[in-house]
């Protein structure tokens, strides 16, 4: 139904993605998101980032935004892995996986895990520039796209 | 007693992740536990000052000002989150 995983290592998509259809001839969609560190943030140099989170509550959070989706769509199955920890620029953050008969029901859960996540998740993020280090607001931009879907 | 967390940059304006204090009444809520951490110092009074964007969760789920608090409660506090 749904996996859910909030770690420091690193993730392997293709193989991620794999374990969502492997042995199965039931999929007939399957959709992603990976999410990645990028090197400028509002117009400063972003050398290195830090998440930080909420033990217990993210793991929580990210499995009742599952449970929800599954709800609202006919999904087969449902994967979000987050990292936490020290981060670089192009590492990777996130990855959604989705799978599905069709594919309109993979694409909008896809979207629409992200865009709860980004909203309702207990993740924060700490980026470090030239000029220091500082917390990252959170953007109304994310808060429109998540009452999107009410 | 109730467990209180604070993370992120909520945490630093505060000085501290982690602490245990008594209900002050028997119909508390996360609204009476805010006005006994504005009583504080200015970093407190600052932290929770009205128009400030903070967020709640009670027992690991996301809360607001009208939930109820019983002992043993462990109750959250941080900014709007940033993770994705």
């Amino acid at each position: 139904m749904a996996t859910v995983r909030v770690q420091e290592a690193d993730f392997d998509v293709g193989r991620e993605l794999e374990s969502l259809t492997h042995g199965r001839t039931d999929v007939g969609a399957l959709a992603s998101f990976t999410g990645l560190v990028r090197a400028s943030s509002e117009g400063a140099a972003v050398n290195a980032m830090t998440l930080e989170h909420y033990p217990g509550m993210t793991e929580r959070a990210l499995e009742d935004i599952c449970r929800e989706a599954h709800g609202r769509w006919d999904l087969i199955d449902t994967l979000v892995i987050h990292r936490v920890g020290a981060l670089r620029p192009g590492d990777r953050i996130v990855l959604v996986g989705v799978s599905s008969a069709h594919r309109g029901e993979a694409f909008a859960a896809c979207e629409f895990i992200m865009d709860y996540l980004k909203t309702r998740a207990p993740f924060w993020k700490r980026e470090d520039t030239p000029s220091g280090s500082r917390w990252v607001e959170a953007r109304e931009s994310d808060e429109q796209a998540a009452r999107g879907w009410e | 007693m109730v467990t209180i967390l604070f993370f992120a940059s909520l945490r630093e304006r505060v000085g501290t992740s982690r602490e245990q204090l008594p209900l002050a009444t028997a119909n508390a809520t996360v609204s009476t536990l805010i006005e006994s951490l504005r009583a504080r110092d200015g970093a407190w009074a600052e932290a929770f000052a009205p128009g400030q964007a903070w967020r709640v969760a009670v027992n690991q789920r996301m809360a607001d000002l009208a939930t109820p608090l019983r002992p043993g409660d462990e109750v959250a506090f941080f900014p709007p989150v940033t993770g994705g």
